[in-house]
């Protein structure tokens, strides 16, 4: 099995990698059409801002081969709110697999949400062997509205959309790779759909 | 919910755990990856590892310690330490930290907090202030409390929020080490003035005193050294402590 990390400077494609490491995979880490075509898992990672972050994939045309991709496709954090709509973080249309849109967080939270929050409400194979009310780990401060893609929810202000999935596209607002064991679970889960 | 996090803090100097620990189960108490992976597995949110290394060469054994954790370790961690420059927080996220944080730099050098924000993003940017009740107001101090910045903590706090920190950690000098309990006022002021999260730090003592700072003192997380490295304080046994006092941990 092949697992790609696309890269497209707004990472923490590194840990992800580790991450996978840590359960005996090998990923490759890679911005080349070709080998993100071939793989057999794409994982879509990000810490950063959206606008610079839509802008580095248009110019490459990672936009349209990720829409492309027929593998399971993993975004996290970042990679998950670019699969959405639009974004309000610097006005940004994004690649509109998820339908919603994604907001700024406001009505006194502290911002940006940093720690460990519980996801509910799970549905689908990515949370198989999970309990209701596991914590993951967040830094975020936009968030995913919620739909009918929505396969786990959180509170923090608004209950929004910790998990999304449509078809092959998985979306996670959460660090698995940050997540201590009950991430890994997530991430295994991922790699074994 | 959002819970509230305990950060073992780590103290390290060329690459090694200074503090001496009681970990007589560790084969090796000296190495902080080993140490902060037991921490982890006991429960702990998030890790800080602070280099205490005095020259640059040694620094960059830091980095190579940084890569080390990362591939070992499943939960955040922030290095902190020293770091003056763009160039030092790109050599420490790049080597896999998940934050960084910074201290006397960002009094030293206007600007250096937005430019940092700007290239790395907010949320992995730490501010570390140093304060000290001196005179009837909670003073900063730099360069590892040797030297008076001349600033109040909390315009301090409030500016490099606005300036683009992503948190804050609150260490109050005159409780550290003390195992006094934390000092609740200056914490819950500087958390209530910054709409970012605050890690408070120094006098951890009892599993009371976490309890206080985290529901009084208002502070997102508590960060201790000497309690959990000493074996006075199991990580897990102050999360079902806290989780009795109805405080959300996880």
């Amino acid at each position: 099995m092949k697992t790609v990390i696309i890269k497209y400077g707004s990472g923490n494609t590194r840990s992800v990698d580790f991450a996978l490491r840590r359960l005996g995979v090998s990923g490759s880490v890679s911005d080349d059409p070709e080998e993100i075509r071939a793989a057999d898992k794409v994982i879509f990672p990000g810490v950063g801002e959206a606008s610079s972050a839509m802008k580095y994939l248009l110019e490459r045309k990672l936009d349209t081969l990720i829409k492309e991709l027929k593998q399971p496709v993993l975004g996290i954090c970042l990679g998950m709110q670019l699969l959405c709509e639009c974004s309000e973080e610097g006005n940004t249309e994004c690649l509109g697999i998820f339908k919603q849109k994604v907001k700024k967080f406001n009505g006194g939270m502290k911002v940006p949400q940093i720690g460990w929050n519980n996801i509910s409400n799970l549905k689908g194979k990515l949370f198989k062997g999970l309990s209701e009310n596991e914590f993951m780990y967040f830094v975020h401060g936009y968030f995913a509205e919620q739909s009918k893609a929505t396969v786990a929810l959180t509170e923090y202000g608004p209950r929004y959309s910790s998990a999304l999935q449509n078809d092959n596209f998985y979306g996670v607002q959460f660090h698995p790779e940050k997540s201590g064991t009950a991430g890994e679970m997530v991430l295994k889960n991922f790699l074994e759909l | 919910m959002l819970s509230k996090r305990i950060i073992p803090c780590l103290d390290v100097k060329d690459g090694r755990t200074v503090k001496g620990t009681r970990f007589l189960d560790l084969k090796d108490a000296g190495d902080p990856v080993e140490l902060g992976a037991m921490y982890a597995r006991e429960g702990a949110d998030e890790l800080v590892f602070l280099d205490i290394s005095a020259t640059h060469e040694k620094r960059k054994t830091m980095c190579s310690l940084v890569t080390r954790v990362a591939e070992k370790i499943n939960i955040p961690f922030t290095v902190g330490g020293g770091i003056a420059s763009v160039e030092d927080v790109a050599a420490l996220l790049e080597a896999g930290a998940d934050k960084i944080s910074i201290n006397t730099a960002a009094v030293r050098t206007p600007g250096l907090l937005t430019e940092l924000a700007f290239r790395f993003g907010s949320q992995c940017i730490v501010q570390a202030i140093d304060a000290k009740y001196e005179d009837g107001k909670w003073m900063v101090f730099l360069e590892g409390g040797r030297v008076a910045a001349g600033i109040e903590a909390i315009a301090w706090a409030k500016q490099a929020v606005d300036l683009g920190a992503g948190e804050i950690l609150l260490t109050t000098m005159d409780r550290d080490g003390t195992k006094e309990g934390f000092a609740l006022d200056i914490t819950r002021q500087v958390s209530e003035a910054v709409n970012v999260s605050v890690i408070a730090s120094g006098g951890a003592g009892s599993q009371e005193h976490f309890a206080e700072v985290l529901t009084e003192g208002c502070a997102d997380a508590a960060l201790a050294a000497s309690v959990f490295h000493f074996g006075e304080l199991s990580i897990n046994e102050l999360k079902n402590y806290l989780k009795q006092q109805n405080i959300l941990v996880r």
